[in-house]
This record gives C-alpha cells, sequence and structure tokens, in this order.
C-alpha cells in the first residue's frame, strides 16, 4: 500500500453535504476488473457533459483546481455504495486526503486502505479550510500524518485526531493481510474453539 | 443481570479471535458472500501474493449487478465489460473452490436475497460481503457488514475482518402499522427521522411490536435500509418466526445440530438494562405510506404531503435541496400526488422477495398498469421468481401489464441493460434515489411495493389507501 506521511497541495472545495459514492465514480464504471486508470472518470457525471465535454463550473475543472490534492467536503461524504472504486478513483486522481465534519463508515474505512488520509474536523474547522480552498490557486494546504496537523495558507494550524493502528498503518505502507497473517495461529485457536460450539456455522 | 449485554455485544463477542490495546478487533467471518463488481481485484490480490482462500466452504459466490434480466439471457451478455466480469467471478470461484449460482442456475438471484433463501444466513452469525446492503442479513439476528474490496481480500484470505467496535443504537417502534404501511415506509421513516449520517458509528437494533409483528421478509427489508441510516449495520433479534424461516433451507443446520443451534439462537436478545448509545423511537400511528422527493434516502415524506422548498432546510442541506429539485424536476408546493411517473420498477435487495411480489398482487387485483407506463417486475432470485410462478401471481401480473423478468440487480442501478433514460421518472422499490443511480438523469421516488403497485395503476405518484 502507498504510504502516507506528509501532504502539500491545493484544497479544493466541495461544500455539497452527502456526496455519495455513486458521485464520485459512477457505476458504468464498475465493470474495470482493475484498480487503475479511474481517476479519468472521477466525478463523472459532475464533471462531464453526455458528449465528454467538461462542465466548466465544476470545480475540479477549474485552472485553480485541476491538481488539487485534497478535497474540503460537506458532511457525510462518501456515504452509500460501499464500492472501493470511489477511493480508487480519487487516488488515481491525485486526490490523497479529503477533510469533513463526517465521512460514511465503509468509505472512510476504503480511504486508509489506499493511501488516502480522511480527516474528521468540527464544523467551524471545516468552514474555515472551506474559505480557504475557494482561494484557488492560493489554497495550498498542508497535512502532516506523523504529527497529525494541518496547515492553511496563511500558516495557521489545525490539529486532528486519527487512529493509532490506521495512523501506523499508513505512516508505514503496512499491508492488513500479512499483519493479520501473523496472527494465523490466534484465528487457528479460535476457529477449532468455535468448532466445536457451533457446529452449524 | 450483572452486566447486561446488547444483541450486538453478544454476537461481537463470540466472533472476537484477537483485541489489541486500542480496540482494534480482529473478528472471525462465519459467511463470506462474493458478487461480481467487488471482487475480482480481490481475488488478482490473492493471485499476486500466492494466497490461498482460507475457507471457501464459507463463502458463496454468485453474479447478479450486471446480469441481464431478459429471458433470453442464457445466449450470454452483450457488453463486453459486464461479460468480462462475470466470467472472473466464476473463474474465480472455480479456482479457489467457492460455491458458485450462475444465471442457469434457479438459485441464481441478488446476494443478499439468496444468502437467507438457501440457509447460509443464520442467526448469531458474522456475514460479510463487498456490498453496502449486506445490512440485509441483520434481520437473522446476524452481524452482517458491508466491505471494501481491500477487505474482501482479507477475509478470502484470513476469514477474518480487522474492526473496531461500533455504538450501539436502538430504533424502536412501537404499536401496530396501520394497512398498506409496510417495512419500506417504517425504514425510510426511521431515515427520514435521523437523516442518512444519523447511524454513523453505530450498529442499528430494531425492536418494538411493530419490529415484532414484521414477516422476515418485512424484517429484511428495514434492515437492508440500515446502511442509508449510516449505520454499520442492523440487527433484529431471532424469533421464533426467524427459526421457522430457517427450518429446513438447503444449507442450515437439520435434526439435532438444528435444536441444538435454536437452543443457542434463543440466547441471542438484548438483555434488560443494557446501554444503548443512541436512541430513536417512533410510533406506528405517526408512519404513513412514504415517498421520497429528493436524491437522498433522507428525503422523505409522506404521500400526502407537498414538495419542500430549499429554505425549508438549514445548513449544508439548502443547497443541497435546492439541486435536489432541480434534478428531481419539482417545483416547491406541488402536491407529490401529482407527480406523473413514466416508469415503475420492482425489485430489488430491498423489495424483491415473495411477499413483496403477494403485496403488488394484492394492489392489483382486478387493476391494470396505466397505458404507457413501463412497469416491471424483477424477482430477487430464480427461486422467487419460480415460487410467485407456483402461486399464480406472475401470470396474474403479467395480465396486468407488467414486465415479468429473470432475477438480478436490474434497475436497482442500472449496470445491465435496465436503466432510466435522463429526465424519466420512476417509482422505484429500490434503497436508493441519488443522482444517476438508476440511469444518468433519471428521477427516482424510493417507496413500498404496494405504492408501487399504486403508481402503476394512476401514473403518477398515489397513496394506496386512495384506490
Ligand atoms: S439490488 Fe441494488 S442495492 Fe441490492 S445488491 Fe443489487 S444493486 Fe445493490
Amino acid at each position: 500500500m502507498d504510504k502516507f506521511t506528509k501532504l502539500s497541495g491545493v484544497a479544493a472545495p466541495m461544500p455539497l453535504v452527502n456526496i455519495d459514492t455513486d458521485m464520485i465514480i459512477p457505476k458504468q464504471f464498475l465493470k474495470t476488473i482493475k484498480r487503475s486508470g479511474l481517476g479519468a472518470n472521477l466525478f463523472d457525471e459532475m464533471r462531464f457533459n453526455q458528449d465528454g465535454s467538461e462542465i466548466p463550473e465544476f470545480v475540479l475543472n477549474q485552472p485553480a483546481y485541476r491538481e488539487a490534492k485534497i478535497l474540503v467536503a460537506g458532511d457525510n461524504f462518501g456515504c452509500g455504495s460501499s464500492r472501493e472504486h470511489a477511493p480508487w478513483a480519487l487516488a488515481d486522481f491525485g486526490i490523497r486526503c479529503v477533510i469533513s465534519t463526517s465521512f460514511a463508515d465503509i468509505f472512510f474505512n476504503n480511504c486508509f486502505k489506499n493511501g488516502i488520509l480522511p480527516i474528521v474536523l468540527p464544523q467551524e474547522e471545516v468552514d474555515k479550510l472551506m474559505d480557504d480552498a475557494q482561494r484557488g490557486a492560493n489554497a495550498v494546504v498542508s497535512v502532516d500524518l506523523e504529527s497529525q496537523t494541518i496547515t492553511g495558507p496563511d500558516g495557521g494550524e489545525i490539529s486532528f485526531d486519527v487512529d493509532p493502528f490506521k495512523k501506523d498503518c499508513l505512516l508505514n505502507g503496512l499491508d492488513d493481510i500479512g499483519l493479520t497473517m501473523k496472527k494465523a495461529e490466534a484465528i487457528d485457536t479460535f476457529e477449532a474453539r468455535y468448532e466445536a460450539q457451533a457446529p452449524w456455522a | 443481570m450483572s452486566n447486561p449485554k446488547t444483541l450486538y455485544d453478544k454476537i461481537w463477542d463470540a466472533h472476537l479471535v484477537h483485541e489489541e490495546a486500542d480496540g482494534t478487533s480482529l473478528l472471525y467471518i462465519d459467511r463470506h458472500l462474493v458478487h461480481e463488481v467487488t471482487s475480482p481485484q480481490a481475488f488478482e490480490g490473492l493471485r499476486m501474493a500466492g494466497r490461498k482462500v482460507r475457507a471457501p466452504e464459507k463463502t458463496v459466490a454468485v453474479p447478479d449487478h450486471n446480469v441481464p434480466t431478459s429471458l433470453d439471457r442464457a445466449k450470454g451478455i452483450d457488453d463486453e465489460m459486464s461479460r468480462i466480469q462475470v466470467e472472473a467471478l466464476e473463474k474465480n470461484a472455480k479456482d479457489f473452490g467457492i460455491t458458485y449460482y450462475g444465471v442457469d442456475d434457479v438459485r441464481q438471484g441478488i446476494v443478499h436475497i439468496i444468502g437467507p433463501e438457501l440457509g447460509w444466513t443464520l442467526p448469531g452469525m458474522t456475514i460479510v460481503c463487498g456490498d453496502s446492503h449486506t445490512a440485509t442479513h441483520g434481520a437473522f439476528g446476524a452481524l452482517a457488514h458491508g466491505i471494501g474490496t481491500s477487505e474482501v481480500e482479507h477475509v478470502l484470505a484470513t476469514q477474518t475482518l480487522i474492526q473496531k467496535k461500533s455504538k450501539n443504537m436502538k430504533a424502536q417502534i412501537n404499536g401496530a402499522l396501520s394497512e398498506y404501511v409496510t417495512a419500506k415506509d417504517i425504514t425510510l421513516s426511521i431515515i427520514g427521522a435521523t437523516g442518512t449520517a444519523g447511524g454513523t458509528g453505530h450498529v442499528i437494533e430494531y425492536m418494538g411490536e411493530a419490529i415484532e409483528a414484521l414477516s422476515m421478509e418485512g424484517r429484511m427489508t428495514v434492515c437492508n435500509m440500515a446502511i442509508e441510516g449510516g449505520a454499520r449495520a442492523g440487527l433484529i433479534a431471532p424469533d421464533q418466526k426467524t427459526f421457522d424461516y430457517v427450518m429446513g433451507r438447503e444449507h442450515a443446520p437439520k435434526g439435532a445440530a438444528y435444536e441444538a443451534a435454536v437452543a443457542y439462537w434463543k440466547t441471542l436478545f438484548t438483555d434488560d438494562g443494557a446501554h444503548f448509545d443512541k436512541e430513536i423511537i417512533l410510533h406506528a400511528d405517526d408512519i404513513a405510506p412514504v415517498v421520497t422527493w429528493g436524491t437522498s434516502p433522507e428525503d422523505v415524506l409522506p404521500i400526502t404531503a407537498t414538495v419542500p422548498a430549499a429554505s425549508d432546510f438549514e445548513g449544508g442541506k439548502v443547497d443541497a435541496a435546492a439541486r435536489s429539485l432541480d434534478y428531481m424536476g419539482l417545483k416547491p408546493g406541488t402536491r407529490l400526488q401529482d407527480v406523473a411517473i413514466d416508469t415503475v420498477f420492482i425489485g430489488s435487495c430491498t423489495n424483491g422477495r415473495i411477499e413483496d411480489l403477494r403485496e403488488v398482487a394484492k394492489v392489483m387485483e382486478g387493476r391494470k398498469v396505466k397505458d404507457g407506463i413501463r412497469a416491471m417486475i424483477v424477482p430477487g432470485s430464480g427461486l422467487v421468481r419460480a415460487q410467485a410462478e407456483d402461486e399464480g401471481i406472475a401470470q396474474k401480473l403479467q395480465e396486468a401489464g407488467f414486465d415479468w423478468r429473470m432475477a438480478g440487480c436490474s434497475m436497482c442501478l442500472g449496470m445491465n441493460p435496465d436503466q432510466l433514460k435522463p429526465g424519466e421518472r420512476c417509482a422505484s422499490t429500490s434503497n436508493r434515489n441519488f443522482e444517476g443511480r438508476q440511469g444518468r438523469g433519471g428521477r427516482t421516488h424510493l417507496l413500498s411495493p404496494a405504492m408501487a403497485a399504486a403508481a402503476a395503476i394512476t401514473g403518477r405518484l398515489t397513496d394506496v389507501r386512495d384506490l
């Protein structure tokens, strides 16, 4: 998995609440059997007209935000479908951090497995970063996972919480499966006991 | 009781393999359901790492999202990408020794319908699937999570899932539902009350007289949409109805094993005095047949209401509501019952079970689908379809003007050819009204099967009680 340590880049504002994973990557792009290449269709129906031309008002089509690495988003980002294609598309586009007041659980988990850091902040702080993000190319925000701080374009610092296990996995690019495989013995022991208890399962 | 536990606590404790000091836990998984859309990359990952599926006998695969629902589908899938995805699942199932139900098997259907139907889903289990509506299986008192593809790979390789315990939430529905108020109206009304993020970080246990009175089908409808309320899972304590439903199903325990299982399943309830972090209590009398007007499942109103204005909301919801109204092509103040529809879709893992089809047949008795309305019924599984044919429902519905199709997800998300065209408006028994969900530019109104039937008859959103 890709590591995440520090990130510095333009933050794009998406104040809409309840941005669902169908919006992030519509179903017609779920037919792939690969993880890569989905960035081209990130937010497809919001970003492109049906003839494939860009919708100029959409934030990631505006010159200042075409290279955005961070999204500042409205409440409940990533709700709906469990599709991991959503974080795959974000990462492939180059977005490695999403900041909101809240995330849907499955999307939140999926981010960590793909080197994306989702950050939950209180409303006032998201509002402040949203204002910062509105400033276009000047909206450069830095995120430091080690020290758990965000530095805004004016140098103001905001600290954030992150689950220690998930932080460790991101910082070191650790593969969950490898970690769990090391506990094979505990799983074997559990299975033996459980089989006796609940043979029907 | 010294240490009262919730149902969630009990299932969690019974499956805990390992817990770190910070609460990060390894949970044992009893059943892993797999479909074609969210699994190819997981199997690819296993192959690349030279790993096996740890417990193929606990893993079940079925294609549902991409499969055509036309009667001639045995001739194959036209869309190349869809075909490749379905073929990949079949090959992966074979290579890794997993049970697979192809489209030529009568047991094929939507993953969340066939799990319970075939007895793969049992009370007290942990069940996962790379699909958010895995919550459906919670109706059996099973802890059922939707997971991402990386987690699918993790479960395939280790039969465990890394989890932190969620909080407990209680949703209690007191009293009895009136006629034509259904499980769908309960679950939508709860989301309307809590919002789509109301359950975030929680496992919801549904309880109360109205829930106990529901059939297993109705309970599945309620739990199915727990995810639309943001919850990690939905749960309902198993009872005699649950045990009766399970009995005799293909993969359920039989004889003495069944008796032993029931004895254990009877311990699966929330103890008196157990702690819930959050509670919502509704009274069944206050629940009416509802429909959604917007593009979030929380945009719910009784059918007797009018379309709201963006200014009726607060905060970030003002812009979201304005966007929804524009997308849906609705004017504030319009009576919901005056909204004309083009299409009716009856099906999905929310409402594609036999009871739903019986409900539709009941409303359609002596009535017809209005001319010009496209009305389709997509049974949730081949077995549901066969049962409806045995009961004579299928014939009646076809005579009433419905298109009677083969099993699959179909227009719930339109990954197969069943889609809405831009601007088309659909009365749908599915679970998501997101922008573009049923086809780019398509407009979805979520409602119950009875309400969908009423809309098919009149060609507009209709209060089924007025027919
Ligand atoms: S019926 Fe709809 S919600 Fe259910 S699994 Fe299929 S696509 Fe998902």
